[in-house]
C-alpha cells in the first residue's frame, strides 16, 4: 500500500469529504509524528505502534572504495517498536 | 530510552485535536479519521502489504525463521516460533530531519 492507495481508501469510506481534505488529514498526521520525533520525543499510538529516537554514538567509518577512515559523528535516528495488537495480527495462530 | 529534551508523548487524542484545529471537522470525526489511517495501515499489513509513505518511511514485513532462544531467568532453552515482524524504515528526508534536529 503507497500514500496514494491510502488515500483512495479513506475517500472512499468518507464520502462526505472532499479529495483534498482527505490528503490534508493525512498530510497532518504524518507531518505531526515527524515533527515531535524532530523535538525528540516519541509517539504512542497504542495497538498500532511506539515511534521514539535513538542516539547513536559517532564512531570511525570506512570510506568502502578508498578505505579511508572517516569520522561518522554522533547523531539521533528514528526508532519503531510495533505494538502488541500489531504483532498479534501479524501473527493470527501464533 | 532517552530524550533530548522533555517533549511530552504525542497521542491519538493529539493527532485528533489538531485535524480538529487545522481543518475544523468536529472533534469526534477528527478521532474517526485517525483511527481509519491507523485502521487501513494495520488491515494492509495483516493481509501481507508493505506500507510505503513517501517522505515519511516504510512499513516492511519480515519473515523470522525458527530458532532457539533461552528462558534468561532459568537459562532453559525454548523454540522461538517462526513469526512475522513488522519493521520501519524512516525516509531519508526523515532521518535528515531528526538527526538535523538533534
Amino acid at each position: 500500500m503507497i500514500r496514494s492507495e491510502l488515500l483512495q481508501s479513506l475517500a472512499a469510506d468518507n464520502p462526505d469529504l472532499r479529495p483534498e481534505e482527505i490528503e490534508q488529514v493525512v498530510d497532518i498526521f504524518f507531518e505531526e509524528i515527524s515533527a515531535r520525533l524532530a523535538e525528540g520525543g516519541r509517539v504512542e499510538l497504542r495497538g498500532f505502534g511506539t515511534f521514539s529516537t535513538r542516539q547513536r554514538e559517532g564512531r570511525t567509518g570506512r570510506n568502502p572504495r578508498t578505505g579511508e577512515a572517516v569520522d561518522v559523528p554522533p547523531k539521533r535516528v528514528p526508532y519503531f517498536k510495533p505494538g502488541k495488537e500489531m504483532r498479534e495480527r501479524l501473527n493470527p495462530e501464533g | 530510552m532517552d530524550s533530548m529534551r522533555s517533549v511530552g508523548t504525542l497521542t491519538r487524542a493529539d493527532l485528533a485535536e489538531t485535524i480538529n484545529r487545522k481543518m475544523g471537522f468536529p472533534r469526534s470525526e477528527s478521532l474517526d479519521l485517525v483511527e481509519a489511517i491507523l485502521a487501513k495501515m494495520c488491515d494492509a499489513m495483516a493481509d501481507g502489504e508493505n506500507v510505503k509513505i513517501s517522505g515519511f518511511g516504510s512499513f516492511v514485513l519480515r519473515d523470522k525463521k525458527e530458532r532457539i532462544g533461552r528462558n534468561p531467568k532459568t537459562g532453559v532453552e525454548v523454540p522461538i516460533t517462526p513469526r512475522r515482524v513488522m519493521t520501519f524504515r524512516a525516509s531519508q528526508k526523515l532521518k535528515d530531519r531528526i538527526a538535523k534536529a538533534s
